[in-house]
Order: structure tokens, then C-alpha cells, then sequence
């Protein structure tokens, strides 16, 4: 934990803070149907041009069912598009490396992961997709789930705000304006700003490279047809050492065991088909082209995550400079955290807006903390072998960013629902790899996805207040509405489906051939892998543990399932508490009234997130980081 | 006089509530509250793995005991509660005695009938010493009654046909005249049967805000179901084989049995409170919404002042003597039967002006006061002397008013009092200073009140002048001065508008729409048949600044329900460091880091968890009926005070008790 890191650290919290104003208030101008922006004479005629060919009228707003019926066709449609795009990127153009179709379920999981704004990738995209594929079918996802994420934190903070009103706005035009007035341009520029960096943008093929250094690497044997070629080989399996007199040997106790050929009840060995292997020697290297830094400033600012290429932000031409580095996490979080002000501007009460900042504040830094420590001291067993790295545990990190940047990378990228990666959190100590579990299991609201983050931590403000407002002696009331049983059971619909999802695919998969097989290590940490996968595909982040081979029919079917239960069953009754809310009255406040501005109320936030959303886990992480942290410290690794 | 509230443990009610507790586990009525119902099962399904081959049949017999004793002691909760209301009930069904009512019949004849058969619209007649039949409004004759036997207030009150204090109540005794009753309830269906049936749950249904409550918490059991069940899987995978009672002991500890448990010992328990102040609420949302309120209406008669306007003051005119106007004060009031006229008189005395007698005064013509004279007075000895307002009083002197005596006649009105000027024919004598007297010890009140956030407003019939000086006096925030009942209505609509919570008090029949409109409307014992029917309380002693203390309550019951709730969620915390540890410890001896309690074994562990979630019920058994303490104070000190004892105090308790518990059983060789 060296000097400079703690004043890049300073330096990120700082600039955190003074970006929220100017982008709150920057939101208030897009989000109002009405607002009046400095783009205007710029984009304002394409605006209304897109409303006359869509046939929107923008001054017609919407109840919560129609609003929420309208994001819901959008984003069934946007799927179904890019799972067509994907089956048949063979037949499209901007296919220089002539990958063909994706299998039904690879595609199923990349468009249900992309419409979620999870960006899980069961792929690695330089050796998978497109540049049609990459532009077309994924990054339109980009810019599109960030806005319905945008739009729907939106609706919600309106809900909060109107009284006794029946609509919460008109979803097109909030994704429009959203669109429109706040990610294109300011993607446009980061985009430029990340070129200047050394990120590429271009549609040229991959570039080959002679290797200096050739190495040889197995592969299968292939025929002259091109298929892999098998052979016949028993199965083997482990039994018992027998001695002379058909006794197992035992060794302090425990029978040894020996490899033998399983046989089957003819005593015959059973057979089974292996493909074949051959050495390859490999002399060249491809490199990755194409249109990368226009993707990957979505891929930031929308908190979307999806790498262009497979290393996503670890790899050198996606996260090219320490600057980008800096410039990458800062705006993962640049939208959310102006959403916070955003939500003080439109309900009258900045002081709230602030003390829903302070708590997610609050959060990242205990978190970034922990996971920066845990990761900066290492592994224990590597200390007691005396090959320890002096400053920490650098495995699956990359030397350019080193402990610190690492540790913030992952906290940020999982505090908010983004999933870009610059290290291997499978490689991550257990404590290490417990916060950015831990950060997804909460709802990723500290700052969180780009409106997602928001209406998770408002459902936790409510719960908050529903809880201890009875304390202050009055019905609780949230900024003057009542909160009754409706909004009780909203709140708590949307808990339980992310913890019916999370707990409930990861149990299965626990227990399954198909989810074990997957797995790349055993014990408590092949646990976590599943657990990160599920998690991190429910909660809409896309970063991956990695260590799993997600690419087979049932962990893409189970994780793109997921997405699409952590995205919209989690949305449907939070705006229905947003279409209940709007319609209630304000009561006004009063020294009676229970206070949601100031510390206590980021105390009780903070622990209400705690206590409610962190137990929830607390018997999974046991099992899995939990147990492998204290494991490690005895020298047991998996 | 109050109800007295029974010890906590009364053993007559402790006593039947154990047994109540046993009948409870029935599961229909179980099922109404999904937390301990969960628990139920998870008792059942440990009891039945007792006798399956095991070798932690002491550890898991002893858990499955105090999984049931968890749901008795939730039961017994209940049930005391519940025996405390029946106690209060009964004592209010004492003055059911069975009586005979003499029913007028439509011929006018008299028919000797069983109360018991009354109906609605029965006219009965009620001697003196008789008891009165059935709840009703007096609707011929003027009667003393004792409404002791309800109210415990020994002064007998006067109930009269016409106005607002014809109401009687069945079970109270007529004590002089005779007076003829039209029945208003059928029998069963009076304010106190509906009052029993409220206090003794029976009948009792959940609040809004205890629904909410329901919902989340039994959401919360259904995510730690999850947790729970997800849990067994994992733990295959993991190598641990959770056995059924341990998961079900985790499972019960997480759930939050400790609210769930006592949510309805504390709304019963609130009820009982406003009882024991003598109010009679008819909804459990009633008592609630009292918690809310933000609006309070006062009227200023009765309730900010002391009934009525007394003579503080002689103000003579120039040249005339204090003695002369003292006296032609006390003459033209002799006659004057109003308390401001008997306080003109008692005034005079302290001029040393001899008390007089109208008998004494043969000769003497009164004058009485009527609405268009507005004048009051007595012609003696060819002199009028007259009393009024002083517009009358200027028409009715040939001579006009000295500038000093106008100045005197603002001076008065300025200051609240109400002036009347006292003058014969020829000559002006000077100004009687009628003043409000405002109740002791209300500015502290309205202070208080305004700390916890509400809003005082005056009404009054009297004009701005006035009202404000009153208003300032008795340091309420607002006023509504010459309101009329209308007004009244709709000072309550506009506020509603604005989303306020309105309580007022009320007596009359004029009061009955504004009592029905507002959100908590207390209607006084005394008042009127129609005005109780409208408001959803009824105070028996016809206290009008009962409503600060019906608030008081109400807020408790609130604070009470949020407090014990945080305190469950907040106890979570530390059973998860019993439990976990104790589960994972023979898979991954390494996890024991964690069991920084030093439980002795995972067997201590597991069972200290379930029975300090046990005990914990018992111990807050007297925080539910009693109602957590209330200050008042702003909301934010309310907040961060509880948030102390009941949210941190919540995470930090179990880890002790737990502690102890299990030092406890270890010695007892029990684990």
C-alpha cells in the first residue's frame, strides 16, 4: 500500500465528487421531456425528426405499465435482433476473419447478456465476432440497455418526486434523450480522448506477427475433412490398493488408491471415444484490429463491460496508459454518481441526494480498502516458501497496473454493475475475491450500473426507511409518501428474485455433472467460481471469475436465464413502486418527520444494506471465500 | 381515575395465557403469521428427526425443544396481551347486569321488557336509581346520571334532551328526575361491545401498517428459506452434510421470530394503553393513525380555555368611582344566570359591593339578554342599569362615550378580553374586562408538541382580535377565528389536500361531519349520539386534552413495532457467528478463526443460537406491552436514540447472551 497509490486514490475520490454536480445537473436538462441542453442546435433537429418517423408524441407521458410495457418490447425486440445478427454473422459483411454463426445457446447468452447491460462473455470476442457482430449486434446494446437503465432510474426518482400523479414519463423519449443527448456525445469524445491514448479504431484485418520466440502447443488432430480425429481408450478410474490377501492398504488410515480401467458387469473394460492430440508449433501471433476505443467508451460510460477483446481492459491496445486506466474507472461510475444528484435536484432535498451519495461513498471505499489490502499482502503461502513478490499478490495481474490499480479496478467495476476487467479475479486472494462477489450480491448500488445502481439502493432507502422510519413514531413516510404494504412487497419482490437466482442456479449447478464440469479448480474456490458466475450474471455485471468454462449449452442457458430474471423481474415491480408512489400524496416535513438527509440516515442506509442485503449471502461466501481465505492462511490452496 | 393496568404478570392472566399459548399452536391460526408458523414446521420436522437413528439425538431433542418453546413463547405473548385487554374488558362488562326496561309503546302505555331485547329505536323510560338500559340519546326530561361504573369519575353529570349532551350510555345509573331514552344500538352492538370485542382480539384485525410489517417480514423468512435450502446443496458439493435440525436451527435464528413474534402483543398491548386512559378506540387504524397526525384542532372553549369568559377587571370612566361602577355592575348582572354574569357579580364583591339577593329587590324589573338588544340589565327605582357590548351600549346612553372609555373598550378587545361597558340612561359608568382564562400547563404541551412536529390550530367563534391574543396566550400555532361549523370542515378538507393528518375532539352534533372527516376524531363521553357515531374515538372522561396523550400512544405503538423490528434483523449478525462456524467446523476445521465467540462446541454453538432466539421473545415480552419509552423530542433524536439502543444494542446483545448461554449449558453438561 505505497505513498502514490494513496494519492491516485485521493485523487479518484476527488474528482468523483466534483464530477457529480455538473452531471446531475447535466441528467436534469436530458431527462426532462421539456429540458433545454447546449446540444440543442446540434441534435435537438434529429430529435424531432426520430420522434415523426417513430410516430412518438413527446408530450404524451405514460403510467407505469405502459412505460414498463414499452421497455419491455423494446428490449425484446433488440434481443431477438441480435440473436439473428449473431447466427448468421457468416452471411454479413465486416467479416474479415470469416468466423461463422455462434451456437443457438452461445447466442441465446450474448443477447440476453447484452440487452440485460450484463455483457457476460461466453466468448472471446477477437476469435468469435464479427466487426458487424461487435458494432451492430453488440454495441447497439451498449447504448441502448444503458439508456433503459438511465431511463428507468428516471422514471423511479419521479415517481418519488410527483404527487398524486399517474405517469412517470414517456419511455421513447427518455431513451431518445438519453441517447441522444448524453452517450453519444460524450461518448464521442471519450472515445477521441482514449485514440489519443494509443486505443485503436480501425476495420482492418488482424495484423500477423513472426514470433521472435516459437512454442509448441497441443491440439487436436484433424483429417482431411477437417473433423477432429478420435480413438478408442478404456476409462480409467481409482480403487483401493489390495495387498496379497485382498485387504485395502491403508496409509494413516485412509485406503490408498490406484488408477485401474473401469470395468463393466462383464468385466470387460469400458471404452470411450478421446479426440487426439497432436503438437503444434507455433510461429506467428494474430493481433486484434477493428473499432475498439468507439466500443469500449460505451462499454465504460454505459457500465456495460463487455470487452472487445477477451483480455478485456488487461489487454495493452484496450486499457493502453496508467491515464486510461484512471480515465476508465472514473467513468464507470461518472453517470451513476451524477444519477445521486440527480435524485436530490428532482425531490427538492439535495441533502438526500447527498446522503444516498455518502452511503454508496461509504461502501466503495471500506470495500476498495479491504480488497487493496488483501491483495497487497499477499499470499501466505508464497511468503512461507519465500518466492513471494515484495508487494503482494500479483498472479493474474497485469505488471502494468500492479496491486492497487488492480484491487480499484475490481471494486469499482463490481460496486457498479460493469464487468470490464484489468486482472483475473479468479486469481484475487479469498478476501480479495470476496469484495467484488460481495459488491454484486448487494445489487451493485454503490454508485452502481448506470440507473440500475440507483433504483437498487432506492429500494434499499425504502426498506431503510419502511424499517426504522416506525421508529421515529409515525407510519414511515419516504420524503412525505407513506410506504404501505404495496410498496413493501415491491421492495421485496425485486430482493428475492436476485437472491432466488443467485442461491438458486449456483445450488443447482453445485450439484450437477454439467455445472462441475465447467469447473477449472475443486473445493471452496470451484464453488466460488459458480457462485461469481451466477451472481455476477443476475445482478447485470458480466465480469467473470473466470476459471469456468461457461461456453456449453447449460451455463449458457442457465447464465443468459439470469441476466434476463436479474434485469426484468427485478425491474417490473420497481416500477410499480414508482406508478404507486407518483401517485400518493406528500405530506410536508416537519421536525416529525423522519429525516432521509444527513449521517444518520447514511448509518441506517449503510446498514440497512448490510444487514439485509450482505446476510442474504453470508452462508454462500462461507462456503466458498470465506472458507478458502482461512484455508490459504494454513497453506492449503485449490 | 384510570383503569388500572394489571402487573405484567398478573398470575390471573399469566396463568390462563400458558394454556392459551398450548391452544394457539393451532395451524390455522398459526398460518396468519408466516414467521412463527415456519417455525412451527421447522419444530415439528426436528421433533420427527428425534427419533430418527442419529448420534446427536441430545443436541437435536434439546433443539427441537426450544424451537417449540419459541413458538409458546410467541403464543404466550400474544395471549397475555390478550388476558390484559379481557381483564379491562371485563371490568367494563361488570356494568352489564341484566335489567328490566319500562318500553314506551307507540300508544304511549309502558311495557316491562328484558333489556336484552331492546332494539333500535326503542323508546324507554328511566326513573331515578334505575340503570340505564341500552346505549342512547335522551329525548324527553333532564336527568343526573352517575357514569361512574364507566368513566370511574364519581361527580355526577346532567344529561338533557336537545344539544350536545344528550347521550347516555347503557350500564350507567340515572340518579334524580326521570327521563326518556330512544335507543341508538341494538344489543351486542353499543360502543362498549364493540370496545370488548376490539380489546379481547378476538375481532381484531391488522392495521395497515402491521400488514406492511406481515409482508416483509414473511418475505424476509421466505429469502432465508432460500438461503437455506440453497445451503444443503452447496454443502454436498463442499463435502459437509448439513443435517436437517442444524439447517432448520439456522433457519429459525435467521428468520426474525423475535418481532414476529410479539407484532401482535404490541398492537393488542397498544389498545389496551388508550384503555387504561379511559378512550375507547374502535380500530386498531385509529390508534395508529393518531401516531401520524400532524394537525391538531383544538376547539378554544373547553379545551384552551377554561370553559368560560370570567370579569377580571372595572375600568371607570372618567370621574365616576371604581365603587359606583361596581355596583351598577353587580345590579344589572343579578339576574344574569351565565357564568360571565355570575363572574361580574363575584367580581363586585372584592369592591366590597354586599352581595344581593333578587329576592331582597321586589320592585326590580330584569332585563334579559336577547340577540338583538345585546344588552342585559335591571330597572330599579326608575334608574336602568344596563350591561352589553359596546356598540349597544353607545345607542342606548343619551350621552356619548368619553374618548377614555372607548380607548378602554379597545384596549380590552386588543388584548383578547372582551369588553362590556355598564352605563344608566344619562351616563356611561366605565368597563367590565371579560377575559378567557387559559389552562394551566398548556404552552409546556403545545411545546412539546410542536417538537414532535405537529401543528396546533385554534377554533373559535370569536373574532381575530380576540382569537389571536388567545392564541399567543396559550402558545398554539395557529388559529381559525369566527368559524363556523362549516369552516371547520373545511379547514380539515384543505389540510388533508396538503396531505396532513388531522385529529380534533368534538361534543357536538355540529361536530359530527368534521369528526367524521378528520383522521383521528375523539368524541367526548358527554357529547352527542351522533357525534360519537362520526369520530373513531371515544373519551370517557370528556377530557378534551386527552388528544395529546391519544397521540402519545400512538407514536409508541409505532416506535415500539420499528424498534423491536430493527432489534430482530440487527440479532442476525451475531447467530450467524455461532452457527456458520459451528456447521462448516468438522469440514474445514480451519473456519474456526471465525467463532470468535470461543463457543465451546458446534453442538454449544448451535443450540445457545436457538435458545437465546428463544429467550429473547420472553425478556421483551414487558418492552412489547408496555410500549418502548417516549420522548418528545424531534424525529432525528428519536432516530439516532433508537437506532443506538435497538440497532446497535440489537447486534451487540446476542453476541453476549449467546456467550453466556453457552457457558451456561457447557457447565450443565447439557451440549
Amino acid at each position: 500500500m505505497r505513498n502514490i497509490d494513496w494519492l491516485q486514490l485521493t485523487a479518484f475520490v476527488g474528482i468523483l465528487l466534483l464530477l457529480t454536480k455538473p452531471m446531475g445537473l447535466y441528467l436534469g436538462q436530458v431527462l426532462d421531456a421539456k429540458g433545454k441542453t447546449w446540444l440543442d442546435w446540434l441534435i435537438r433537429p434529429g430529435e424531432r425528426l426520430t420522434y415523426r418517423v417513430l410516430g412518438i408524441n413527446p408530450a404524451e407521458e405514460q403510467n407505469w405499465q405502459r412505460y414498463t410495457l414499452a421497455m419491455l418490447w423494446f428490449s425484446l425486440v433488440g434481443m431477438i435482433f441480435s440473436y439473428v445478427i449473431l447466427r448468421v454473422q457468416q452471411w454479413l459483411p465486416l467479416n474479415p476473419q470469416k468466423f461463422g454463426a455462434l451456437t443457438p445457446h452461445l447466442a441465446f447468452n450474448t443477447a440476453a447478456s447484452f440487452t440485460t447491460n450484463t455483457n457476460w462473455q461466453s466468448y472471446g470476442g477477437e476469435s468469435t465476432m464479427s466487426y458487424l457482430s461487435q458494432m451492430v449486434a453488440l454495441t447497439i446494446h451498449n447504448f441502448t440497455s444503458a439508456a433503459v437503465g438511465i431511463a428507468l432510474a428516471a422514471a423511479l426518482v419521479r415517481g418519488i418526486a410527483r404527487h398524486t400523479a399517474k405517469t412517470i414519463g414517456n419511455f421513447w423519449v427518455d431513451l431518445v434523450r438519453v441517447t441522444y443527448y448524453l452517450l453519444l456525445p460524450l461518448c464521442f469524445i471519450y472515445a477521441l480522448v482514449l485514440v489519443s491514448q494509443g486505443m485503436i479504431q480501425n476495420f482492418q484485418p488482424n495484423a500477423t506477427a513472426k514470433l521472435t520466440e516459437t512454442y509448441t502447443v497441443q491440439v487436436a488432430k484433424v483429417d482431411d475433412k477437417g473433423q477432429p480425429v478420435t480413438t478408442n481408450v478404456p476409462v480409467m478410474i481409482q480403487v483401493p490398493k489390495l495387498d496379497d490377501q485382498k485387504q485395502a492398504v491403508l496409509s494413516n488410515g485412509a485406503p490408498v488408491l490406484v488408477d485401474a480401467p473401469k470395468l463393466d458387469e462383464k468385466g470387460q473394460p469400458v471404452m470411450t471415444n478421446i479426440t487426439v492430440m497432436v503438437d503444434q508449433t507455433i510461429t506467428e501471433q494474430s493481433i486484434p484490429e477493428g473499432p475498439m476505443a468507439s466500443q469500449v467508451a460505451i462499454k465504460m460510460l454505459g457500465t456495460n463491460g463487455g470487452g472487445y477483446t477477451n483480455a478485456n481492459a488487461a489487454h495493452p491496445f484496450e486499457n493502453p496508459t496508467p491515464l486510461a486506466n484512471f480515465l476508465q474507472m472514473l467513468s464507470i461510475f461518472a453517470i451513476p454518481t451524477g444519477l445521486t444528484y440527480y435524485l436530490g435536484r428532482m425531490t427538492k432535498n439535495q441533502g438526500h441526494g447527498w446522503a444516498v451519495w455518502g452511503a454508496m461513498f461509504a461502501l466503495f471505499l471500506v470495500a476498495a480498502l479491504v480488497c487493496w489490502w488483501a491483495e497487497a499482502a499477499g499470499n501466505p503461502i508464497h511468503q512461507k516458501m519465500g518466492i513471494a513478490v515484495a508487494d503482494g499478490n500479483f498472479e493474474g495481474k497485469e505488471v502494468r497496473f500492479g496491486i492497487f490499480n488492480s484491487a480499484l479496478f475490481a471494486t469499482v467495476t463490481t460496486d457498479a454493475s460493469c464487468g470490464a476487467v484489468n486482472s483475473m479475479h479468479d486469481s484475487f486472494t479469498g478476501l480479495g475475491g470476496l469484495i467484488p462477489m460481495l459488491n454484486i450480491q448487494l445489487g451493485e448500488l454503490v454508485f452502481g450500473g448506470v440507473g440500475a445502481g440507483l433504483y437498487g439502493m432506492l429500494v434499499f432507502v425504502i426498506l431503510a426507511v419502511f424499517i426504522a422510519g416506525l421508529m421515529v413514531g409515525r407510519t414511515p413516510e419516504y420524503l412525505g409518501k407513506k410506504i404501505g404494504a404495496y410498496e413493501v412487497k415491491a421492495c421485496l419482490l425485486s430482493m428475492l428474485v436476485l437472491a432466488l437466482s443467485i442461491l438458486g442456479f449456483t445450488a443447482w449447478a453445485a450439484v450437477t455433472d454439467w455445472g462441475k464440469a465447467g469447473l477449472n479448480n475443486s473445493g471452496p474456490h470451484g464453488l466460488s467460481e459458480i457462485l461469481y458466475a451466477f451472481t455476477s450474471c443476475t445482478g447485470n455485471n458480466g465480469s467473470a471469475f473466470a476459471g469456468l468454462t461457461a461456453n456449453e449449452p447449460w451455463y449458457n442457458t442457465t447464465l443468459g436465464l439470469a441476466t434476463l430474471i436479474g434485469r426484468f423481474l427485478m425491474i417490473v415491480p420497481i416500477m410499480a413502486l414508482a406508478g404507486s408512489l407518483a401517485g400518493k400524496k406528500i405530506s410536508p416535513q416537519s421536525v416529525g418527520t423522519f429525516p432521509v438527509s444527513g449521517p444518520t440516515f447514511t448509518i441506517l442506509l449503510i446498514g440497512t444494506v448490510l444487514l439485509v442485503g450482505a446476510l442474504t449471502y453470508l452462508p454462500a461466501l462461507a462456503l466458498g471465500p470465506v472458507v478458502e481465505h482461512f484455508l490459504t492462511a494454513q497453506g492449503k490452496l485449490f | 381515575m384510570t383503569h388500572k393496568a394489571p402487573s405484567l404478570f398478573d398470575w390471573n392472566i399469566a396463568g390462563p395465557a400458558i394454556l392459551d399459548a398450548f391452544r394457539k399452536l393451532n395451524p390455522r391460526a398459526m398460518v396468519k403469521n408466516p414467521v412463527m408458523f415456519v417455525t412451527l414446521i421447522g419444530a415439528i420436522l426436528t421433533t420427527v428427526d428425534v427419533f430418527l437413528p442419529t448420534t446427536e439425538r441430545g443436541i437435536i431433542a434439546q433443539i427441537a425443544l426450544w424451537l417449540w418453546f419459541t413458538v409458546l413463547f410467541a403464543n404466550f405473548a400474544e395471549a397475555v396481551a390478550e388476558g390484559r385487554g379481557k381483564a379491562q374488558a371485563n371490568s367494563l362488562r361488570k356494568t352489564r347486569t341484566n335489567t328490566v326496561a319500562q318500553k314506551v309503546r307507540a300508544d304511549g302505555k309502558l311495557e316491562q321488557i328484558d333489556a336484552n331485547s331492546l332494539r333500535k329505536g326503542d323508546v324507554v323510560l328511566v326513573h331515578a336509581g334505575e340503570i340505564i338500559p341500552g346505549d342512547g340519546e335522551v329525548v324527553l326530561g333532564a336527568a343526573t346520571v352517575d357514569e361512574s361504573a364507566i368513566t370511574g369519575e364519581s361527580a355526577p353529570v346532567v344529561r338533557e334532551s336537545g344539544g350536545d349532551r344528550s347521550a347516555v350510555t347503557g350500564g350507567t345509573r340515572v340518579l334524580s328526575d326521570e327521563i326518556q331514552i330512544r335507543i341508538t344500538a341494538d344489543p351486542g352492538h353499543g360502543f362498549l361491545d364493540r370496545m370488548i370485542s376490539l380489546v379481547e382480539g378476538a375481532k381484531r384485525q391488522k392495521t395497515p401498517n402491521e400488514i406492511a410489517l406481515t409482508i416483509m417480514l414473511a418475505a424476509l423468512t421466505l429469502i432465508f428459506m432460500f438461503v437455506i435450502m440453497a445451503l444443503k446443496p452447496m454443502g454436498i458439493y463442499s463435502g459437509a452434510a448439513f443435517s436437517i435440525p442444524v439447517l432448520i436451527a439456522l433457519l429459525v435464528c435467521l428468520i426474525p421470530t423475535t418481532i414476529g413474534g410479539l407484532l401482535s402483543a404490541i398492537g393488542i398491548a397498544g389498545m389496551d394503553r388508550l384503555l387504561q386512559r379511559n378512550v375507547l378506540a374502535m380500530s386498531g387504524r385509529a390508534v395508529e393513525a393518531a401516531g401520524d397526525v400532524d394537525v391538531l384542532l383544538l376547539d378554544k372553549t373547553g379545551t384552551i380555555t377554561l370553559g368560560n369568559r370570567q370579569a377580571t377587571e372595572f375600568i371607570p370612566a372618567p370621574g365616576v368611582p371604581e365603587q359606583e361602577l361596581a355596583d351598577a355592575a353587580q345590579l344589572s348582572s343579578l339576574a344574569d344566570e351565565t357564568p360571565e354574569g355570575r363572574s361580574v357579580v363575584v367580581l363586585a364583591k372584592k369592591f366590597g359591593i354586599r352581595a344581593r339577593e333578587i329576592h331582597e329587590l321586589p320592585n326590580a324589573q330584569f332585563v334579559k339578554f336577547t340577540a338583538q338588544t345585546r344588552m342585559s340589565g335591571v330597572d330599579l327605582g326608575g334608574v336602568q342599569y344596563r350591561k352589553g357590548a359596546a356598540e349597544a351600549i353607545y345607542k342606548f346612553a343619551n350621552c356619548g362615550a368619553a374618548p377614555e372609555v372607548m380607548q378602554a373598550v379597545e384596549r380590552v378587545a386588543r388584548g383578547g378580553g372582551t369588553p362590556l361597558l355598564v352605563a344608566t340612561r344619562d351616563k356611561i359608568l366605565g368597563v367590565i374586562h371579560l377575559k378567557d382564562i387559559v389552562k394551566g400547563g398548556l404552552p409546556e404541551r403545545f411545546k412539546r408538541l410542536r417538537a414532535m412536529g405537529i401543528k396546533t390550530v385554534m377554533i373559535t367563534g370569536d373574532n381575530k382580535l380576540t382569537a389571536a391574543a388567545i392564541a399567543l396566550e396559550a402558545g398554539v400555532d395557529d388559529f381559525l377565528a369566527e368559524a363556523k361549523p362549516e369552516d371547520k370542515l373545511a379547514l380539515i378538507r384543505k389540510e388533508q389536500q396538503g396531505g396532513r393528518m388531522i385529529a380534533m375532539i368534538g361534543d357536538g352534533t355540529n361536530d359530527a361531519p368534521a369528526l367524521a372527516q378528520a383522521d383521528v376524531g375523539v368524541a367526548m363521553n358527554t357529547g352527542t349520539q351522533a357525534a360519537k357515531e362520526a369520530g373513531n374515538m371515544v373519551d370517557l372522561d370528556s377530557n378534551p386534552t386527552k388528544l395529546l396523550e391519544i397521540i402519545e400512544i400512538g407514536k409508541q405503538l409505532l416506535i415500539t413495532r420499528g424498534a423491536l423490528t430493527t432489534f430482530s434483523i440487527a440479532n442476525d449478525v451475531a447467530k450467524y457467528f455461532a452457527i456458520i462456524p459451528a456447521m462448516l467446523m468438522t469440514t474445514f476445521p480451519a473456519i474456526s478463526s471465525l467463532n470468535i465467540m470461543h463457543l465451546q462446541s458446534s453442538g454449544s454453538a448451535i443450540l445457545s443460537a436457538v435458545i437465546f432466539n428463544a429467550l429473547i421473545i420472553v425478556f421483551l415480552i414487558p418492552l412489547a406491552l408496555r410500549g418502548v419509552k417516549f420522548q418528545a423530542i424531534g424525529a432525528l433524536q428519536i432516530l439516532q436514540r433508537n437506532l443506538l439502543i435497538y440497532g446497535a444494542g440489537g447486534v451487540i446483545i446476542p453476541f453476549v447472551g449467546i456467550k453466556l448461554i453457552d457457558i451456561l449449558i457447557t457447565s450443565l453438561h447439557l451440549a
